[in-house]
């Protein structure tokens, strides 16, 4: 799959909170377009990563 | 390449802007003296005297909600430039009701949190584009201040690193940052997609 433009291989059944956590992303923080549709909050422990997702993460940092 | 007459059609196109301290208050002046017709302001605070460093108000606005006090400023610009305001806080309760009509959106709130409640409550309404800033502290390079187009609707403006919380809010960066965004909107109102 594609996570910010970089080619990422992941176990199989990881959820997209799983990869959010383990890459420290602060949940408050951030938006996520998945195949090209903005998540809400809840769906990322439902969603399980496919190796043909194409993932954007943004995290906003302080400041405006 | 746009012609003058594109430039003239500005005067009909309509911006809406999601806070209004240093990037928003920068953005709504230059979109202003660009000729935008109509604007949305959004803002819940009023100005102090540690805005001045970066915000476009003068002394005299200072306990004045901002609003106003660019709204005033902005009519001195260009007197015929339109305004919709809205004293009021963005929160995810209100901010479909706040933005209803309104396609086109400048986040200019200083919050992470908030920045992130605004995408996620209306960027999943497939109408609206968002232009966000994000990263402008401090007195970094000015060329690590960039726009990119991060998802299908949502250019980000910033180097996406510096953080309020770390470092100072300084005029010269957060002006970098409003411009990258009042330039990408005024190309998103031309027909210019790119970042």
């Amino acid at each position: 799959m594609k996570i910010n433009g970089a080619e990422v291989t992941l176990p199989d059944d990881t959820t997209l909170l799983d990869y959010l956590e383990q890459n420290q992303y602060k949940l408050e923080r951030i938006a996520v377009e998945y195949n090209g549709e903005i998540l809400s909050r809840d769906q990322y422990e439902t969603v399980v990563l496919q190796s043909a997702d194409v993932i954007e993460i943004v995290s906003f940092v302080g400041g405006g | 390449m746009n012609t003058f007459d594109d430039i003239d059609t500005l005067q009909q196109q309509s911006v809406a802007i999601a806070g209004l301290g240093g990037l928003g208050s920068n953005i709504a002046v230059m979109l202003t003296r660009s000729g935008v017709g109509h604007l949305l302001l959004i803002d819940y605070d009023t100005v102090e005297g540690s805005n001045l460093n970066r915000q476009h108000y003068m002394p005299r606005h200072i306990g004045r909600p901002k609003t106003e006090a660019l709204a005033e400023q902005l009519r001195e610009i260009n007197p015929a430039v339109q305004l919709t305001i809205k004293y009021e806080k963005i929160t995810a309760e209100n901010a479909a009701d706040l933005f209803r009509g309104w396609p086109l959106i400048c986040e200019a709130m200083d919050e992470p949190a908030a920045k992130a409640m605004l995408i996620n409550t209306l960027l999943p309404d497939a109408e609206k584009i968002i232009v966000a800033g994000s990263g402008m502290a401090g007195y970094g390079s000015a060329n690590s201040i960039k726009t990119t187009r991060k998802m299908k609707r949502l250019y980000l403006c910033g180097d996406e690193t510096s953080d309020m919380q770390n470092e100072r809010m300084l005029a010269p960066r957060v002006q970098l940052c409003a411009a990258h965004q009042a330039n990408m909107i005024l190309r998103i109102l031309l027909g210019e997609m790119d970042p």
